[in-house]
């Protein structure tokens, strides 16, 4: 975590004017504030959250709040988990994430595979329409799209209250299917059409050439797939409506309205709800935030 | 495409011909082939195209006619011409809500805009701690919302919550914030603000990034100070990127929902926004979804221009 690595990256401020110095001791100054700055603005939260679950109830209630609780109570978070019910949230959610995850890794790499190698007639067409609805707002759909969800046209479904209520729309994702197509456009087909020769089929080639190729792509898609639907708040307030199915995020919202629950239960609720996603990104920080520039970059 | 060779590893060994390869390549009807390609192509697209056709492409078309009806999903659905139009220009909450979104809009702009860009140019200078630095500013987007504005429920708390605790510790003076209707708004933009600039900042700081350094190098030899080059060269280098942000940050949050629905409510005027009036109508006070249909596409609308200008200015720079 020392200086930068990159040679030829210069920035605003060169290395030689930062080197003087009264540039020394201003340099000195603004890393001491950024870093207090950004311990309490971004971190000490966080450990708020943790250390709060932890108090006594008493404690957590007193007007002068206590930064290191004076009393520990770890058993609030096992009380969290059974009392509140937070072990069926937390499993639900992880259900949704991981089925949501499957079901737009399979619906999204086959339709870009046969956008980019199978190439059909009006392939461009049908991606632009999957493309034109990157530009309607989520807001736009979300009437017209619960209607849906509650009727769904021919098969006449009710899927209200049922996980494909999150998986089936998650799936229609043209973003995925837009990332997922570019990169196998850059997969040669000199290489399909040699294992189509020694007798691969389509499918085939997909999964043992063209998947294997593009690990590193379905490993940014399925981290922000799962995010995404863990985070996921709205949609799913509309959809499960049943208290049984609610997703974590859901039902925290819900029983923060609820006067029997008790504040550090609550809070030992929210911090069961992060630490999935501050383990995700501790793991993969690196896939998350290069995804993101990459993505920005690209606009 | 498929010209060049990328020096991938095979994974398949070369050139051992199997029977039904021989078979199909020897096959005369070339024609029947190209339909039996289109028709595996489509195979491997239906998933898909179910998905987007039933949650994408036909609620955007049922929006714009549910505008035109009654429907409470209880009886069959009336067309009732323009009535819906009628009804939510006529509601009093309309302008209240409007107001209130761009008010939501204009104040995360006026906290939220800059900062993550200025934090971005910051970070770029800092020599140490550069790990840290984005993982920190990154940690709040990763949290679920919920979590995040039930977490500023508890800062907010005008009896035993931490702001107010540390504003009086300070003996500065204290506030109801989101109890209060004068505060409320702002509060829920601090939320907000909190909770989202975090990718602005990684995304402005992969734009710095990509400054080539010879241009600030070409500035410091004519003379220029640091504050000059922010001015001629940071910022022209990122003008585009600014842009792009600017647009992305109005459309997404004129669609604000968790902060009012969490902290203040669905029924507290000083905070209702469009799209906590959109879900009124919809599911708590109308049950009616044609009313909550027209406001969405009158959102709709007004998200368009800036959706239209996004896309304008995305285009121009790719072609």
């Amino acid at each position: 975590m020392a200086a930068r690595t990159d040679p030829t990256g210069r920035t605003l401020v060169s290395d030689k004017e930062l080197g003087q110095p009264r540039a020394r001791l201003v340099y000195w100054i603004v890393l001491t504030l950024t870093t207090v700055l950004f311990t309490l603005a971004f971190v000490f939260p966080l450990y708020w959250m943790f250390a709060s679950a932890l108090k006594s109830p008493a404690e957590f209630a007193q007007p002068d709040p206590t930064l290191v609780p004076q009393s520990f109570h770890p058993e609030t978070y096992k009380q969290a988990w059974t009392r509140l019910d937070i072990a069926h949230f937390f499993l639900n959610t992880v259900y949704y994430a991981i089925g949501g995850w499957l079901v737009q890794l399979v619906v999204d790499v086959a339709a870009a595979y046969a956008l980019s190698k199978l190439r059909p007639m009006f392939g461009n067409v049908v991606l632009a329409m999957m493309l034109a609805s990157l530009m309607l707002p989520a807001s736009a759909l979300l009437i017209p799209a619960y209607l849906t969800v509650v009727d769904v046209p021919i098969v006449h479904l009710n899927l209200l209250n049922t996980p494909w209520a999150l998986w089936l729309p998650a799936a229609a994702n043209a973003f995925n299917i837009y990332v997922l197509k570019r990169f196998f456009d850059q997969i040669p087909d000199d290489l399909l059409d040699q294992a189509a020769i020694d007798g691969a089929g389509r499918l085939r080639i997909l999964w043992s050439v063209v998947l294997p190729l593009s690990r590193p792509v379905l490993a940014v898609i399925s981290i922000f797939a799962i995010i995404a639907m863990w985070k996921d708040f709205l949609w799913p307030l509309l959809v499960l409506q049943d208290p049984d199915k609610q997703s974590l995020s859901v039902a925290l919202s819900r029983l923060s309205g609820t006067a029997f629950v008790a504040p550090t239960d609550l809070m030992a609720g929210l911090a069961i709800a992060s630490v999935p996603m501050i383990v995700v990104f501790l793991v993969f920080q690196r896939q998350i935030l290069a995804g993101l520039s990459a993505g920005g970059l690209k606009g | 495409m498929g010209v060049r060779r990328t020096p991938t590893p095979r994974t398949v060994p070369p050139a051992v011909l199997s029977a039904p390869a021989v078979r199909r390549a020897a096959l005369p009807a070339r024609r029947r082939r190209r339909w039996g390609d289109n028709a595996l192509a489509y195979a491997f697209l239906s998933a898909a195209l179910v998905c987007f056709a039933v949650f994408s492409w036909y609620p955007m078309v049922r929006g714009v006619m549910l505008s035109f009806q009654q429907d409470n999903l209880v009886t069959d659905p009336i067309w009732v011409g323009l009535d819906n139009y009628r009804n939510v220009l006529a509601d009093p909450l309309f302008v209240t809500a409007w107001v209130n979104t761009f008010k939501f809009t204009g104040l995360a702009l006026v906290f939220g805009y800059a900062v993550p860009f200025a934090l971005a140019a910051l970070l770029n200078e800092l020599r140490h701690f550069t790990g840290f630095f984005r993982l920190a500013v990154y940690l709040p987007v990763m949290l679920p919302p919920i979590v995040s504005v039930l977490l500023w429920q508890y800062f907010y708390d005008p009896g035993a919550g931490l702001f107010n605790t540390v504003l009086s510790g300070l003996h500065l003076p204290t506030s109801a914030w989101t109890q209060d209707a004068g505060t409320a708004m702002i509060s829920l933009v601090f939320v907000s603000t909190w909770a989202n600039m975090g990718g602005a900042t990684i995304i402005y700081l992969a734009g710095l990034q990509n400054i080539p350094g010879e241009l600030y190098e070409a500035a410091e030899i004519d003379g220029a100070g640091v504050w000059q080059r922010l001015r001629h060269v940071t910022l022209p280098q990122m003008r585009f990127l600014l842009l792009v942000m600017l647009l992305l940050q109005i459309i997404a949050t004129m669609q604000v929902f968790i902060e009012p629905y969490q902290l203040t409510g669905t029924t507290t005027p000083s905070t209702i926004t469009v799209m906590i009036l959109v879900y009124r109508y919809a599911f708590t006070v109308n049950n009616d979804f044609g009313l909550a249909a027209a406001m969405s596409v009158l959102l709709f609308v007004v998200l368009g221009l800036f959706s239209a200008v996004y896309l304008r200015i995305t285009r121009g720079r790719t072609d």
